[in-house]
């Protein structure tokens, strides 16, 4: 039996698909904070098989869904108070990103231009597929973490 | 204030109106020779592009205004490190309206988030070239009649041509197009264009000998077969043949068929072909003047009113 210790105040995100859980701790920046931190990898899911979870002691306004929307927006997000989850938030497909990923085209004025933001715009939510604002290059999710 | 960054910004209306201006500006210079008196074209080029450059130029001159710019980075202040945005803001305060050109893709878009001028992109790296586009829907409006129901060949390299894949997507907003693909598989048209023909309904077949299907096309849009696109020498000496327009195969085409190529040609339309009535590849390049014409007027706005 694995114990995890209770938070006070945080969230936990559930049902992140076994392998990606560090990378969404370097998207959301947690390598940057002092907070307590439980990264859970491949826990046995009935639904999943395998998935990751993780646990954040934090301010709750710290959480940036956008980021977690373009990521996997099938993660459960249980927002935690007073050591009890008080809400679900349920996740979209953000319309655009900025700074999550960079644009990997070499060709793309980002390349040369290092000032500039890496937006990326929904273009096709059926297939998930966001591209460049400026070359229209395909984002790729889990290439590198920006 | 509008710019124009892919041919799809101006919705089929609006294309419509920019083509009639285009016409009349054809059949009435003298009409709009002062509609830019005291006006600047700023033609920044990062990288060279003498026929784009040359033919934007000549757009302004003849509506009456003036130019100034650079025509490769190594003239401008891109060499010191200067950013796309600072430099468009500068450019600002000089010229009215400015055409860019820059090897990197995205770059004239992020001049037009920072312009107080409107920005015509001129080619990004292999991503868009509206002006072409536009050149090209007008060519076929004029001299086939309508942008609507043909069967257009697209020849050579369609899996590079920046050209080509623009020229698709903006025809795949007029109903009744059949396109034929004509290419080596080396060059074949990318699977992400052949989904936007499947999304639209668009019909289409590919094939790989233009000898075979020369005689059902209304527009014959010609590309360059390049020989650094092949993997060996052997395979482009075999098929650079079967991609080169000549008097023979143009005996089999349609008598109303017309040739387009964006230019520049290298071999791949025989010299004997310019004499023939069809051949519209020099008629594009004049178009593209006055659908250059057309743009800044319309993105200046800018109008000539009747006497």
């Amino acid at each position: 039996m694995l114990n995890i210790g209770q938070i006070e105040e945080g969230f936990v995100l559930d049902h992140i698909k076994a392998g990606q859980s560090l990378d969404i701790y370097y998207k959301l920046g947690l390598d940057k904070i002092n907070n307590t931190v439980a990264i859970i990898k491949n826990v046995r899911s009935n639904k999943m098989g395998k998935k990751d979870i993780l646990k954040v002691e934090c301010d709750i306004e710290m959480l940036d869904l956008d980021v977690l929307g373009f990521i996997d927006h099938n993660i459960t997000v249980n927002v935690v108070k007073g050591g009890v989850i008080v809400e679900k938030k349920a996740l979209s497909l953000p319309k655009e990103i900025t700074n999550i990923i960079k644009c990997e085209n070499p060709r793309c004025i980002t390349s040369i231009e290092q000032e500039l933001p890496h937006i990326f715009v929904l273009t096709d939510p059926e297939n998930e597929v966001y591209r460049c604002k400026y070359c229209e290059e395909k984002a790729h999710k889990f290439l590198k973490k920006y | 204030m509008r710019h124009l960054m892919s041919p799809l910004d101006f919705t089929t209306s609006e294309l419509d109106a920019l083509f009639d201006l285009a016409c009349d500006i054809e059949k009435n210079p003298k009409k709009y020779a002062h509609v830019c008196d005291g006006k600047k074209l700023a033609t920044c080029f990062y990288e060279p592009s003498t026929r784009t450059r040359l033919s934007f130029e000549a757009a302004m001159m003849n509506l009456g205004g003036n130019v100034l710019g650079f025509s490769e980075a190594s003239s401008s202040s891109a060499a010191k490190g200067e950013s796309v945005s600072d430099t468009i803001r500068v450019i600002s305060c000089y010229a009215d309206i400015c055409a860019m050109r820059h090897p990197k893709e995205g770059a004239p878009m992020v001049a037009a988030s920072k312009s107080g001028i409107p920005v015509i992109n001129a080619g990004d790296g292999g991503h868009q070239h509206p002006t072409q586009t536009l050149t090209d829907l007008l060519t076929i409006r004029n001299l086939h009649g309508k942008l609507n129901n043909f069967t257009i060949g697209l020849c050579g390299d369609l899996k590079f041509g920046r050209t080509v894949h623009s020229l698709i997507r903006a025809l795949l907003r007029y109903e009744g197009i059949h396109f034929v693909f004509i290419s080596p598989d080396e060059l074949k048209i990318p699977d992400y264009i052949i989904d936007e023909l499947k999304e639209k309904n668009a019909t289409y077949e590919e094939v790989i000998m233009l000898d075979d299907v020369i005689d059902k096309l209304d527009i014959l849009y010609m590309t360059r077969v390049q020989r650094e696109r092949f993997f060996n020498e052997e395979d482009y000496v075999r098929l650079k043949n079967f991609y080169i327009l000549t008097k023979e195969k143009m005996d089999k085409a349609k008598e109303t068929c017309i040739v387009m190529h964006p230019l520049p040609r290298v071999n791949e339309i025989s010299v004997e072909v310019d004499d023939d009535p069809r051949a519209s590849y020099f008629k594009q390049a004049q178009f593209g003047v006055y659908v250059r014409m057309a743009l800044i007027m319309t993105l200046l706005e800018l109008e000539v009113k009747d006497a």
